[in-house]
């Protein structure tokens, strides 16, 4: 038996050749480039520092209460909203993909629905749901539909909702990626339709679904600002509640600012780990973590030796 | 030394594994099967060969329903595969049944269709787990021992992309057998491989012919045809053109056609 390290050719030897000393061509549109680039950014920056904003405020305002509560209030509608949206979107992609005409005729009318109207109109419409349904009877359960709409709930449904037409069709295109054969391979070993998309195709759809999938979540973090036109009390409307009375407008703004930096960079880095768990098996090695890439290059600096070959 | 397939089913009676009786397929327009009839008896190494496009793989394919038939009737271990004969009317089966019948009938890929998320263990775990409720232990300890067999008890933390593709043809059939099937389904199992690792497949598919399995093989392999085949069918176009012994077929064909694809291929 031919084992994969016995073709693996010898490893080139550890001294090398005399390195070439050649004067290296001049790059002069660089320096221009760089120059032009950084004077720009200065500009930038004395506008900005001379602007009538008073920053002194800022980090005073960071961790007021109420901006905190309104930051907590958008990450978590954002994460309900984006679990209901990805729930959701995979049960909407496979109807999409069901030989059932009328169940993927509906997928494709929701779809064309939820992704052709604006975000901020659907939230206004489960806002005023109570014009078409004033009383909510689910037979067990009896109440005024505007008792029934919260805020919270109106912003979940809105984004939600909205977020699955997006999530279908980003679960299609993965699951569409997953070659034939796997799904003829499964099959052959008894297994069905659900057992196979549930072991087999899902499992290898993720690494196409993830990236998109934190993008979109990235998005909703923002997005959930719109459900300030509900009464949701998030980050914006915390916000713009302070300065009303603070008459410190934009300095809120860039308060909200940061923390909208500090979730989404969070959430690259979960990202990150989420994308590099799902790379099983679809190279040979996985690729370094940051925090191993850094202890690497901490050891190329601390000794000149050659680095050692990833495993 | 312990047996590939120790413990394949026994067949109901003396009747034969496989039975087509006139099956036709077609996709479209394009008619692909016209009428093929055949027998594979129990325990027999059936041999399909002949040149590409001539329906070989679609029949393969046809045996565990992963192609439905157009005409004829198809019968594995006596019963008719993907329907339900009551009278006259044939009715479909479920696909709960359909998956019921296709555990019985192992199947190898040209392409091994091995699952890439999957260390080589649990490539072979997963369907026992799956299908046949077996416990995790139960099912580690056969796969160990299917792996082990095929000669890759050493590589089973390994993913599919980590190995060669001799390698991931053999975890493929380990992965078949580990349901433990009647009958296994070859559809040339070594023509994605470089020529240096065909050997290693082969000799694994001889080892499970000498352990009695019921084996139907679409292959370019004439040596191993010759060698190991209880019985080859040459087909071209759809139809059988001529069947009988490896040896006799191979060394003296009687019809023209095969006489021009052996001369080709040998």
């Amino acid at each position: 038996m031919t084992e994969i390290s016995d073709r693996i050719p010898p490893p080139a030897p550890s001294v090398p050749p005399e390195q070439i000393k050649a004067i290296p061509v001049r790059h002069y549109g660089r320096w221009v480039a760089g120059a032009v680039i950084i004077g720009l950014l200065v500009l930038i920056g004395i506008a900005f520092s001379n602007a009538k904003i008073n920053y002194g405020v800022i980090p005073d305002y960071l961790f007021d209460p109420g901006i905190v509560t309104g930051a907590w209030t958008t990450l978590y509608i954002s994460v309900l909203a984006m679990l209901l949206g990805v729930v959701l979107g995979i049960v909407i992609a496979v109807m999409r993909l069901s030989s059932n005409p009328v169940t993927s005729t509906v997928a494709w009318v929701y779809i064309w629905f939820f992704r052709g109207t604006p975000v901020l109109v659907q939230l206004l419409l489960w806002y005023n749901i109570a014009l078409v349904f004033p009383i909510l009877n689910l037979g067990f359960y009896k109440d005024e539909m505007n008792q029934v709409m919260t805020p919270v709930l109106t912003a979940l449904l809105g984004l939600g909702l909205n977020e699955a037409a997006y999530m279908s069709e980003i679960v299609r295109a993965g699951i569409q990626s997953v070659d034939e054969g796997q799904t003829e391979a499964s099959h052959a070993l008894g297994m069905t339709q659900g057992k196979t998309l549930r072991r087999v195709v899902l499992p290898q759809a993720m690494r196409v679904i993830i990236p998109p999938t934190g993008n979109e979540f990235i998005n909703m973090l923002k997005t959930s600002s719109l459900a300030y036109a509900v009464q949701l009390p998030e980050l914006i409307k915390k916000a713009t509640d302070i300065s009303s009375t603070s008459l410190a407008v934009v300095e809120m703004y860039f308060v909200a600012c940061i923390w909208y930096l500090f979730l989404t960079t969070i959430f690259s880095i979960v990202q990150y780990y989420i994308e590099r768990r799902y790379a099983r098996g679809s190279s040979r090695s996985l690729p370094p973590t940051p925090l191993q890439r850094m202890r690497k290059y901490l050891r190329m600096f601390g000794s000149f030796r050659r680095p050692e070959v990833a495993r | 030394m312990t047996s590939l397939a120790k413990d394949i089913a026994p067949s109901t009676g003396g009747q034969p594994m496989v039975r087509a009786e006139a099956v036709h397929k077609s996709f479209g327009l394009s008619h692909v099967l016209k009428g093929i009839d055949l027998e594979v008896n129990p325990r027999e190494v059936f041999c399909l060969v002949g040149p590409s496009g001539s329906g070989k793989s679609t029949f393969l394919r046809c045996i565990n329903h992963l192609e439905k038939i157009n005409a004829g009737r198809l019968y594995v271990d006596g019963r008719l595969v993907g329907y339900r004969q009551q009278g006259d009317k044939l009715y479909e089966l479920k696909e709960k049944e359909v998956s019921a019948q296709r555990r019985d009938i192992g199947m190898v890929f040209q392409r091994f269709n091995l699952f890439p998320h999957m260390t080589a263990l649990e490539n072979v775990m997963e369907a026992p787990i799956q299908v046949k409720r077996e416990t995790k232990a139960v099912a580690r300890e056969r796969a160990q021992q299917l792996l082990d067999r095929v000669g890759l008890g050493d590589r089973i933390g390994h993913y599919p992309a980590q190995l060669s593709g001799g390698q991931q043809q053999r975890v493929a059939i380990a992965r078949a057998l580990a349901m433990q099937p009647k009958l296994m389904l070859f559809d040339e199992p070594t023509s994605a491989l470089d020529p240096e690792l065909v050997g290693e497949v082969l000799d694994v598919m001889r080892d499970l012919a000498a352990d009695g399995m019921t084996m139907i093989v679409v292959t370019h392999e004439m040596s191993f045809a010759r060698e190991v085949g209880d019985s080859l069918v040459f087909m071209d176009d759809g139809v059988v053109v001529e069947s009988g012994h490896p040896r006799e077929v191979l060394m003296n064909p009687q019809h023209e056609r095969t006489k021009s694809f052996l001369s080709k291929v040998l």
